[in-house]
């Protein structure tokens, strides 16, 4: 199958190694990837942020650049629901390639039918399902599934797993004070879990809680799913 | 035209920073909602058709919108049959002048309460009270709230923000005391408290969960008895009705009633629900008003995207699951309508003060969204509203100029090259995990509470063009 | 112009669209188990005693229930269900002090009563009279007869006779959530429920 890698703005320039683990991982099962080179931002910033105006023609050069290829895979549940639940809505041209536009796990489990990708990563794992992910994308228990069945993996409960981090996008510096209140409990969480690693589909919603894990000075550390899924030892 | 307590005087993360420091109200918050939201799951998980309830109780608010003009006058004709005498208000200060002037008619000069939204949102209370007349709040949490001379911070629980302990101290001050501060002690001292007003009431002031256009019959769900009382006992009784708690039909009362206590306090059912049909002889008040509010309804209503607000029920489950809310409570939002829903319909209803800010107060997690029983979309709504500001010049340019850039291959790699350069620098000051303690302003917001990330030393395109292309 | 024309005119600008078909996918019907034991159980879950008798018992079994009442007030068509009970019985016109005396019980019928969620709805029939009646005394006596039981709230409201009386449901004692959200019994309504269910 050949894939369009859409690997979101904030991992094409801070969190590259995530883009490089879904190169690895739907290689490692012997599909073909590709990068259309003209992809830059989904829009949601804008969009979640009241400039519709300024999203739309993101949305319109996103919906030019993944035209024609079988699936689209993000590494990002909120890029991804921005695509799939928002762009029919800003543009109905949008609708078809919005369908074929997969987070990770649901091109994993669903389209290639896999659970185990052949990983490896003997490590204490906590999962956070970040909201858009859980609630927009409905990912379910996809996620874990793959999770749990990477080699060495110990797949670690995160009481109040499905409460909100407090990242939201801007809403992390126009409320920080409530965004760091949140954040705190969830770092606490984590900590109680004495996993090494927090995993997510999200990297946004990791730096925020990296951000506050690191501030904190604990001993966990965050890390995108798709890297576990690419890691062999 | 619209007033009454549904504007906020502070920008929310003005207002949220004092909340945010008091810990006792975090811990009150945190209990109480914690405790409603596993109530409320474990109800909700036994109706095998709850998601079907919540498509028809969306439809039918949906289609009373859509039909509003019809059902009101229906409604209108349905009462006026029945008994009772119909009024109408345009905004707050119109329906607190019809009341007073009802109230006044009797002659009396007290009045009891049933826990009603539309009266507080008007702020009818102190319209009495500056004519003279005490009204007397009868919901154990209204009550709480009133003695302490507080605001209301939940659209249910007006008092969520105290605990036991507190509340028993509220009580003493005011001369109700109680034995420990359990809560059936508490609920013994305030009946004991109300039992006299109650029973020599002459004037009893409501409003209405729902109001059935085909045959003009008011309802009030609750819990404890007092609405009872004083939809019962008075000779005169005075509903205050927002327009938009019209159904068609008695039989749709066969969808609210099983979405809302399983909502609101995470009953099969709440105890009491009170229906009646304008005046019936021998049973009840013999004078029935019905006053019939828009207070910036018919606004929301005119916005297609926002109009869904109006389908709110005030079950509350929005507020107990909201993240936000559960940090801050109440009194942030500067609304009778707190928490996601207060976030949607605050702002729709008055554009005056602060209200502006307060679509700003989500991080769109969606959870009350799917805790709503008539399926509003919150999120949805609060991005809409966010279209329209208020957009701080800096922020607007940065907004443009970052769309600009990301539009464009050209520009956009160049963009990426910038910023992964740019850190480069900071870099060699960075932490063990390469995490940044302090970044200058606005960036000091992100770094005020956490440690931020920086680019990458090659980006992810760079790396593709250099391994793959 | 009027407020009432002027609100109206607001309504009408405001008008958004073409009246929206509800899809009734819910259920309308819920027969299945033995609905008077589901009923009995969620009437318990709320706090109300609940006594079962055949119908020669019914007599019985109020009287004993009823025994430690300073008085009953029982609306006439609950007066046959007393024929057991000894004690003082008062009836209409009766004072709202009347009924709020000390160790007054009131006996009453309902029109229908729903399993799902332990709920009596009374209709002010001739079995349980003015509202106030079940309202004021501390303590409530209700008489179910099983064929009164329905599984949901639909069927219960579909079996109303005249939805334009005054109706009440009762789904337990009187009850408050209003601290820190746990339910608690006992606030202005009867303290006590006892229902009797008659198979």
């Amino acid at each position: 199958m050949k894939v369009a890698l859409f690997v979101t703005c904030v991992n094409d320039l801070v969190f590259p190694g995530t883009g490089r683990a879904v190169v690895q991982v739907l290689e490692r099962l012997g599909h073909t990837v590709e990068f259309p080179v003209d992809q830059g931002c989904c829009g949601q910033m804008h969009a979640n942020s009241g400039y519709r105006e300024e999203a739309l023609p993101l949305v319109a050069n996103f919906v030019k650049t993944f035209d024609g290829y079988d699936a689209v895979v993000g590494p990002s549940g909120s890029c991804v629901a921005m695509v799939r639940d928002w762009y029919p809505k800003l543009l109905p041209d949008a609708a078809e390639v919005a369908a074929r536009t997969y987070e990770l796990s649901e091109l994993l489990v669903d389209v290639l039918g896999v659970t185990d990708v052949g990983a490896t990563f003997p490590h204490r794992v906590t999962y956070h399902p970040t909201c858009h992910g859980l609630r927009m994308l409905r990912l379910g228990d996809r996620p874990r599934r793959l999770l749990a069945a990477v080699g060495g993996l110990e797949l670690l409960d995160l009481p109040g797993a499905e409460e909100c981090c407090g990242f939201g996008g801007t809403f992390a510096v126009k409320n920080a004070g409530v965004s760091g209140a949140m954040l705190a409990d969830k770092c606490q969480a984590i900590a109680g879990t004495g996993a090494e690693y927090v995993a997510a589909v999200d990297n946004s919603c990791l730096a925020h809680i990296g951000g506050g894990l690191s501030r904190a000075g604990g001993p966990a550390r965050p890390i995108h799913y798709a890297e576990i899924l690419a890691a062999t030892s | 035209m619209s007033g009454g307590h549904i504007v906020a005087r502070r920008p929310f993360p003005v207002a949220a920073r004092a909340e945010l420091g008091d810990a006792q109200l975090r811990a009150n918050l945190r209990k109480a909602t914690h405790t409603i939201r596993d109530k409320r799951l474990r109800v909700v998980g036994e109706v095998p058709d709850w998601e079907a309830l919540r498509q028809a109780g969306a439809a039918i608010k949906d289609d009373v919108l859509a039909r509003l003009p019809e059902l009101l006058e229906q409604f209108e004709a349905a009462a006026t049959a029945a008994g009772a005498t119909v009024h109408w208000a345009r905004d707050a200060a119109e329906a607190c002048a019809v009341v007073t002037g009802l109230v006044r008619d009797t002659g009396a000069a007290e009045v009891v309460k049933v826990k009603s939204m539309a009266t507080q949102e008007i702020g009818l209370n102190e319209a009495l009270e500056a004519a003279g007349i005490a009204a007397v709040e009868t919901d154990l949490a209204e009550l709480i709230v009133q003695l302490a001379g507080d605001t209301p911070s939940h659209i249910l629980v007006p008092a969520i923000h105290y605990n036991r302990a507190q509340i028993r101290e509220i009580f003493s001050r005011n001369g109700l005391s109680a034995r420990t501060d359990d809560p059936p002690a508490l609920a013994e001292a305030a009946r004991r408290h109300l039992r006299a007003k109650f029973l020599s009431a002459r004037v009893g002031i409501s409003g209405a969960n729902f109001a059935v256009a085909e045959s003009g019959t008011l309802v009030v769900v609750e819990s404890e008895g007092n609405g009872r009382m004083c939809l019962t006992l008075p000779e005169t009784l005075i509903s205050v009705v927002g327009i938009e708690k019209i159904l068609p039909t008695f039989r749709d009362l066969e969808v609210f009633l099983q979405l809302l206590p399983r909502s609101s306090t995470g009953e099969r059912m709440n105890p009491y629900t009170s229906l009646w049909t304008g005046v019936t002889p021998g049973d009840g008040p013999q004078t029935l008003h019905i006053v019939l509010v828009d207070n910036g309804r018919t606004e929301t209503l005119a916005d297609s995207v926002g109009r869904q607000a109006l389908r709110c029920i005030r079950c509350s489950a929005c507020l107990n699951v909201c993240p936000v809310y559960e940090r801050v409570g109440g009194h942030a939002y500067g609304s009778v309508y707190p928490g996601p829903i207060g976030a949607i319909l605050s702002p729709q209803m008055s554009g005056e003060g602060a209200n502006r800010t307060l679509p700003y107060a989500s991080t769109l997690c969606g959870a009350c969204y799917d805790a709503c029983p008539v399926r509003i979309n919150i999120p949805e709504v609060l991005v809409h509203l966010r279209q329209t500001g208020p957009h701080p010049p800096a922020e607007r340019a940065a907004m443009r100029a970052l769309s600009w850039a990301m539009r464009d291959r050209r520009r956009y790699t160049a963009a990426l090259r910038a910023a992964r350069r740019g850190a480069a620098p900071i870099r060699l000051v960075a932490g063990r995990r390469g995490a940044v303690r302090h970044l200058p302003w606005p960036l000091s917001k992100w770094t005020s509470t956490r440690d931020a990330p920086l680019p990458a030393k090659q980006t992810f395109r760079e790396w593709w063009a250099h391994e793959r292309a | 112009m009027s407020a009432r024309d002027e609100v109206l005119r607001r309504v009408r600008a405001a008008r958004p669209s073409a009246p929206v078909d509800v899809p009734r996918d819910y259920r309308t019907v819920d027969g299945g188990a033995d609905l008077v034991d589901l009923f009995v159980d969620r009437l318990i879950d709320y706090k109300a005693t609940v006594r079962r008798c055949d119908p020669g018992g019914l007599a019985g079994a109020v009287g004993e229930l009823l025994s430690d009442a300073s008085a009953v007030v029982a609306p006439a068509g609950a007066r046959a269900w007393l024929a057991a009970y000894p004690g003082r019985v008062l009836r209409e016109p009766l004072t709202v002090t009347d009924l709020d005396a000390a160790g007054v019980a009131v006996l009453t019928g309902c029109a229908v009563a729903v399993a799902r969620t332990g709920t009596l709805i009374l209709d002010a029939g001739p079995d349980q009279g003015r509202r106030a009646l079940s309202l004021v005394p501390d303590r409530h006596v209700c008489v179910v007869h099983s064929g009164q039981i329905v599984g949901g709230v639909p069927e219960a409201l579909a079996r109303l006779a005249d939805p334009t009386r005054p109706l009440t449901l009762i789904s337990g004692p009187s009850a408050t959530s209003d601290i820190e959200l746990n339910r608690v019994e006992g606030v202005h309504g009867p303290r006590r429920l006892d229902v009797v269910v008659v198979d």
